[in-house]
């Protein structure tokens, strides 16, 4: 039989050395395989030819499909975690294969895992790490990945080479240097498994970064302990000098700052190539993975830590990348990368059961393997405890004692100890087997039994949760104003303090950085109070469009002019309705908000007139555009987007001022000119692109109070202030909108169609963000009017429309 | 209060704070607004004006009287040090809820600068063009824009549902809680150095 990647693995140098060559059935084989060729065969049977990818992809399907049916049982997922139940699934799995073929074929071997299984993983942890919570606990993290580790490795080796001396366990063949390279390994918390776990668990965004930056950043320290260790054990233990003691601690620092600098370097590179791929979008992702998946190689050439590098690339690069590349591969990049890491996470644990199955490899010694449980558990408690203790004389935001316990109880430990553990050499670890027995069982109690036994826990001790907020706005503002305040106060006191350095980095960074790394236009827009003001002002936009729908206001758009055709109900949300609706479609496209016509014709299939269209505009008119509408050529090489910034800015504009005029300071005498009316008069024809026709683009910045007295000055056409729309002035042709296809006509002029000019919109009063509080008392707005105690259709003057 | 913050602090970092402040005021006993501007790194903050202000704001300053202060002298100093001290563990319920309101009016004093106890929409808007005045490509029209939706946002949240006929004036001390009501200020708002070591106090 074969095996993925298997065969014996050669001694390593350095190094995680991975020289375990794939067994391929060779051109020779498959054809002495197909027996006496005497005729022409029409179909023949190559199963050889395809074997290996058939197989991986084979699992991966497998794999995949188990995830789906577990997710059927909400009640079992809510209570397993999904990694728990993977295990279980292999072991089963592997427990078949076994007993169809007596031989352990599949195997979770260190080459695979190392190479392509974890790498995603890392990547992704990386690139959606928040940095800033990242970086603000960074004393903490590394404190526990560095000395926590070596704390662990430390203890647990030597107890268990204590109890050895003791003789409990028996005889084995093991020297202090073995167990020294056991415990090494073993004591490292592990990325996926932590991840697996405490997804499912949200315990705050403090406790979370701690325990996963941990398990991240104590790669280095893992790395050095077992290269250090198994040299050791190579050159003998009696032939280990200072000298390499001195060298191993070296070694230390060499490997994890050249880790660190390999991954910055390459988030530096990305950065740069990004920022030039303006005319192949279609290929900006995969730069994304190709040089991020290099710095992890290139870091394991060089015996550095990996693992590091490949963080630290995601972490760096993050905000340029994510700046420079269009939405549509952000997305992409997004997608692709949860993919791959939840699918890479799936296999190894699959693979982690289905390995156990393989009675080779078992030998059984209770002393040890309760022994290793205890100590590992044990230590783990005790160096959270006592460096917790130190932490708390230099946070800010102390560490308390439930943090400390889900901290201890959150030190899980995976497949990375299994792989390294697979990577021993046999002949020179001769209690390889144990270790690996005692590997499997470790990782199995910590991810099968401490990972079921976390959520209750963390529901008992009532740990401070994750809270899901909308970002809001005030929020993003104030957070900026206390930066700002609060490194003052650390210049005023002559401190450098926390703030000051962040305070210099982000100095740094605008005026150097991002100049070199970011696009031009990039760089404009890239305030992230900015974004979430965009954020905000679509999700009002979307709800708006929603809550019209549900009202039944904007019914025009989804049945057509003639009533006896669709005849539906929209006072109660349908199932089927959710389909076609056109919140729907907003909402599902993440963070491509798609108004255009034109790709919503092709989802839609009920008949489609002017009217929709003209409908369509006109809500266009008022929202704040999207950032991409893409037409559907099919183009391999280009996706043709719509580059009308400018445009969007003025709407965005346009529409807050309108929302405004129920603050004192800005008291909007709508004033209107009469001049203006005749202009619109004589310009209904062309085209013209001025703000004009929505005439409260003039808010008078000097004195606001003042146009309290422009309300009288009665040279506004209109009775009423509010915008004064001459489109909808009563008289004029009503053949305006079926001259000009909408779509092509400027901008500018809003066309209703002809029921909304019997019946304007609903526009609920409920969201918070786009009503107007108060308007003037004489405003006949359909805002205030919508949402009167009669629900009766009603006729405005149509001189004012606030939208 | 100021007393309470001095039991707090080890003599230590009260030297420190002296030294700074000496050096600030170039040896005299008081500090006015122009000694500040001889801090280099200060310059690049967009809201410097606002933190000076508030130093001599007489609002901070526990003065029963209003207005600005021309200079301040180091009690006063360590007053407004003193809004930016860490919270500590055992603390209980009442003095946590106290200790938030005074940083928050702290703040609530910067943002409001015609002193009326009241955030208008024009001092919001002063506040946050200041804020993003350090974006060179951020336009005043769009800091306008975020200004103002912030501000709806703010009223949406202490008033809800307005008729048409009401009238926001502007956000109040009691709106603002109402604004931070989710968001642990205490956890926020501090300055490292400030860390509490219970020691006696100073001399």
């Amino acid at each position: 039989s074969w095996s993925l990647g298997g065969g014996t693995p050669q001694a390593p140098a350095g190094g995680r050395a991975r020289s375990c060559p794939v067994r391929v059935m060779g051109p020779a084989e498959r054809s002495s395989g197909d027996g006496a060729a005497d005729t022409f065969h029409i179909v023949s049977f190559r199963w050889h030819h395809v074997q290996d990818p058939y197989i991986i992809a084979l699992w991966i399907l497998v794999a995949s499909l188990a995830k789906i049916v577990f997710h059927l049982s909400h009640k079992v997922t809510h209570v397993v975690p999904e990694s728990a139940l993977l295990i279980v699934l292999g072991l089963f799995l592997g427990g078949i294969v076994w007993a169809a073929d007596h031989i352990a074929s599949f195997t979770l071997t260190p080459n695979v895992f190392f190479f392509y299984l974890l790498p995603p993983i890392v990547l992704d942890a990386g690139y959606f790490m928040p940095n800033r919570l990242f970086f603000g606990n960074l004393g903490t993290i590394l404190l526990y990945a560095v000395i926590g580790t070596v704390w662990n490795a430390a203890t647990t080796g030597l107890s268990l080479y204590g109890v050895h001396q003791t003789g409990i366990m028996g005889d084995l063949n093991i020297g202090l240097l073995d167990f020294l390279l056991f415990g090494s390994l073993i004591a490292a918390v592990d990325p996926v498994a932590v991840l697996a776990v405490f997804e499912e668990v949200h315990v705050n965004e403090v406790l979370f970064i701690i325990v996963f930056g941990e398990s991240l950043l104590n790669d280095a320290v893992t790395v050095v302990l077992y290269n250090v260790f198994e040299s050791f054990v190579t050159i003998g233990a009696e032939n280990v000098t200072g000298v390499d003691c001195v060298k191993g601690i070296v070694s230390f620092f060499v490997v994890s700052l050249g880790g660190t600098l390999v991954g910055v370097a390459f988030a530096f590179l990305l950065s740069l190539v990004t920022r030039f791929t303006k005319h192949v979008r279609i290929i900006e992702p995969g730069f994304v993975f190709i040089i991020s998946y290099l710095s992890y190689l290139t870091a394991e050439m060089l015996s550095l830590s990996a693992i590091l590098a490949i963080t630290f690339c995601g972490i760096c690069c993050q905000k340029y990348v994510k700046a420079n590349i269009s939405e549509q591969s952000s997305t992409t990049v997004r997608y692709t990368m949860k993919m791959m890491a939840s699918g890479a996470e799936t296999i190894i644990f699959m693979f982690l059961g289905i390995s156990a199955v393989n009675p080779d490899i078992w030998t059984w010694n209770t002393a040890f393997i309760l022994l290793t449980l205890v100590f590992i558990s044990v230590f783990r408690v005790i160096g959270v405890v006592i460096q917790t203790w130190i932490l708390n004389h230099y946070r800010m935001v102390q560490l308390g004692i439930i943090d400390q316990v889900v901290m201890s109880y959150g030190g899980l430990r995976g497949a990375v100890a299994f792989a390294l553990v697979a990577l021993l050499d046999q002949n020179k670890i001769k209690a390889k087997n144990l270790f690996v027995s005692t590997t499997i069982i470790v990782v199995f109690f910590t991810v099968i039994f401490q990972g079921l036994t976390i959520k209750p826990l963390v529901q008992w001790l009532k740990v401070k949760k994750s809270e899901h907020r909308e970002p809001k706005l005030n929020e993003k503002l104030h957070g900026r104003a206390f930066d700002h305040i609060l490194s003052a106060i650390e210049d005023i006191s002559g401190q450098i303090g926390h703030n000051y350095l962040r305070d210099k980095w982000t100095n740094f960074d605008r005026k150097i950085l991002s100049k070199v790394l970011m696009r031009r236009s990039a760089q404009k827009s890239r305030d992230r109070i900015l974004n979430v003001f965009h954020e905000l002002n679509l999700k009002d936009a979307i709800s708006y469009v929603a809550e019209g729908e549900r009202r039944g206001s904007l019914a025009f758009i989804r049945s057509p002019s003639t009533d006896n055709i669709v005849n539906v109900d929209f006072s109660t949300p349908r199932q089927s309705a959710v389909e076609a609706s056109v919140s729907y479609l907003l909402r599902e496209k993440a963070g491509s908000v798609c108004l255009d016509m034109q790709a919503l014709e092709q989802r839609r299939k009920s008949i489609r007139d002017t009217e929709d269209t003209v409908t369509h505009h006109t809500l266009q008119q008022y929202l704040y555009k999207p950032r991409q509408e893409h037409r559907h050529l099919y183009s391999r090489h280009e996706i043709i987007q719509n580059e009308d910034e400018k445009q969007d800015k003025e709407i965005f504009h346009r529409t807050m001022r309108k929302r405004l005029d129920s603050f004192k300071g800005t008291k909007l005498g709508i004033n209107r000119s009469k001049k203006h009316n005749k202009i619109h008069k004589r310009d209904r024809g062309q085209r013209k692109r001025n703000s004009n026709v929505i005439p409260n683009g003039k808010i008078p910045t000097e004195n606001p109070v003042q146009n309290f007295t422009l309300k009288e000055k009665g040279n506004c056409c209109a009775k009423e202030p509010g915008i004064d729309n001459p489109v909808f002035s009563a008289d004029d042709d009503q053949s305006i909108y079926v001259k000009f296809p909408p779509w092509l006509s400027n901008e500018d002029t809003v066309v209703p169609s002809q029921r909304a000019r019997v019946q304007i919109p609903y526009s609920p009063n409920n969201f918070r963000r786009l009503t107007p509080f108060r308007l003037s008392n004489k405003s006949v707005d359909s805002f205030l009017l919508a949402d009167g105690p009669e629900e009766r259709p009603r006729t405005f003057l149509p001189e004012s429309t606030h939208m | 209060f100021l007393s309470l913050f001095l039991l707090l602090v080890t003599s230590e970092q009260i030297e420190h704070l002296h030294r700074r402040f000496k050096q600030l005021s170039g040896d005299q006993p008081t500090i006015r607004k122009e000694h500040f501007d001889n801090i280099p790194d200060l310059e690049f903050n967009p809201i410097r004006s606002k933190i000076v202000h508030a130093f001599f704001d007489k609002r901070n300053l526990r003065q029963e009287s209003d207005g600005l202060a021309d200079e301040i002298n180091f009690e006063d100093f360590l007053t407004i040090m003193s809004y930016f001290r860490p919270i500590e563990m055992n603390m209980d319920e009442e003095q946590l809820d106290h200790f938030r309101k005074e940083k928050l009016k702290f703040l609530f004093h910067m943002y409001d600068s015609d002193h009326d106890g009241k955030i208008t929409l024009q001092e919001y808007r002063n506040v946050v063009e200041e804020l993003l005045s350090g974006n060179p490509h951020l336009e005043k029209e769009s800091a306008r824009s975020i200004a103002d939706g912030a501000m709806m946002e703010a009223a949406s949240i202490c008033v809800g549902q307005m008729e048409p006929d009401q009238v926001y004036e502007g956000i109040t001390f009691e709106d603002f809680l109402k604004i931070w009501q989710g968001i642990d200020i205490e956890t926020k708002m501090h300055v490292r150095f400030l860390n509490m070591e219970t020691i006696a106090q100073c001399h």
